[in-house]
């Protein structure tokens, strides 16, 4: 199961909503070793295509030491599809199957086919739906929006002004 | 001086868990079967059956894609810093 606070969704709808007709990508960073998404890093699609997506080489490198430097790792890897539904292509199983990819990677897939004026995201038609994908197999996971990480942290620390 | 070579998370089952290990080469070729030799398997991961670097990978030689240097007939010295890294990618 994915679970990711509101905030964090929304942010991947809108990423998504912004770059269609061309496909969105990013990651959505957590702890290493964490199943929690946490900080969401907007990629450049380096490939600019409503059918492909790719990020850069450089900002790949630069992404993963930032990463490192922070003992974090890509909770989530997400993309959008423009045209089509929002459920891995052979090109995603390829790439996520690969030798160096880690298969405890949430894959999310937003689907921007159908979605609408950018007037809010609430009940919109934008899909959004996750996989964890491993030797080419590729297997559904439910998504949980949570309304608020609070619950998530503990100790709370709040910080008057 | 050694080759620091920076392990990505799924490929840190053949290193004990470190995220980064030595080596040493001429070449990016020679570096891996260096690595293989300490830390089996890791080679597999990387290599082809063809010999030719696995394309949903990328390797860095300090700041460069060794795609754009040579692949695995890439120069490499002590000091260097190599980076291992899944290519991220894909389409509808």
């Amino acid at each position: 199961m994915l679970r990711i606070d509101r905030a964090t969704y929304d942010a991947i709808v809108a990423h998504a909503r912004t770059d269609h007709p061309d496909e969105a990508c990013g990651v959505v960073a957590g702890p290493e070793g964490t199943d929690r998404p946490e900080r969401v890093i907007p990629m450049l699609n380096a490939a600019r295509s409503p059918t492909f997506y790719e990020f850069d080489t450089a900002d790949l490198l630069k992404l993963y030491r930032d990463l490192d430097d922070r003992d974090e790792w890509a909770v989530v890897v997400y993309h959008s599809h423009t045209a089509t539904e929002a459920y891995p292509s052979r090109t995603d199983i390829g790439y996520a199957s690969g030798p160096a990819a880690d298969p405890r990677t949430h894959y999310v897939l937003v689907s921007t086919r159908h979605h609408g004026p950018q007037t809010g995201l609430a009940d919109d038609e934008v899909e959004f739906r996750s996989y964890r994908i491993v030797d080419g197999e590729v297997s559904e996971e439910e998504v949980e929006i949570v309304e608020t990480h609070l619950f998530g942290h503990t100790p709370t620390t709040v910080v008057y002004d | 001086m050694a080759i620091e070579v920076r392990i990505p998370t799924i490929l840190r089952t053949h290193t004990g868990g470190n995220k980064t290990v030595d080596g040493s080469g001429d070449t990016l070729a020679a570096l891996i079967d260096d690595l293989d030799s300490k830390h089996s398997g890791l080679k597999n991961r990387l290599v082809t059956e063809e010999g030719k670097l696995h394309r949903f990978v990328n390797v860095y030689v300090n700041d460069e894609d060794v795609r754009f240097t040579g692949a695995l007939d890439t120069q490499v010295k002590d000091g260097d810093s190599v980076t291992i890294l899944p290519a991220v990618a894909g389409g509808c």
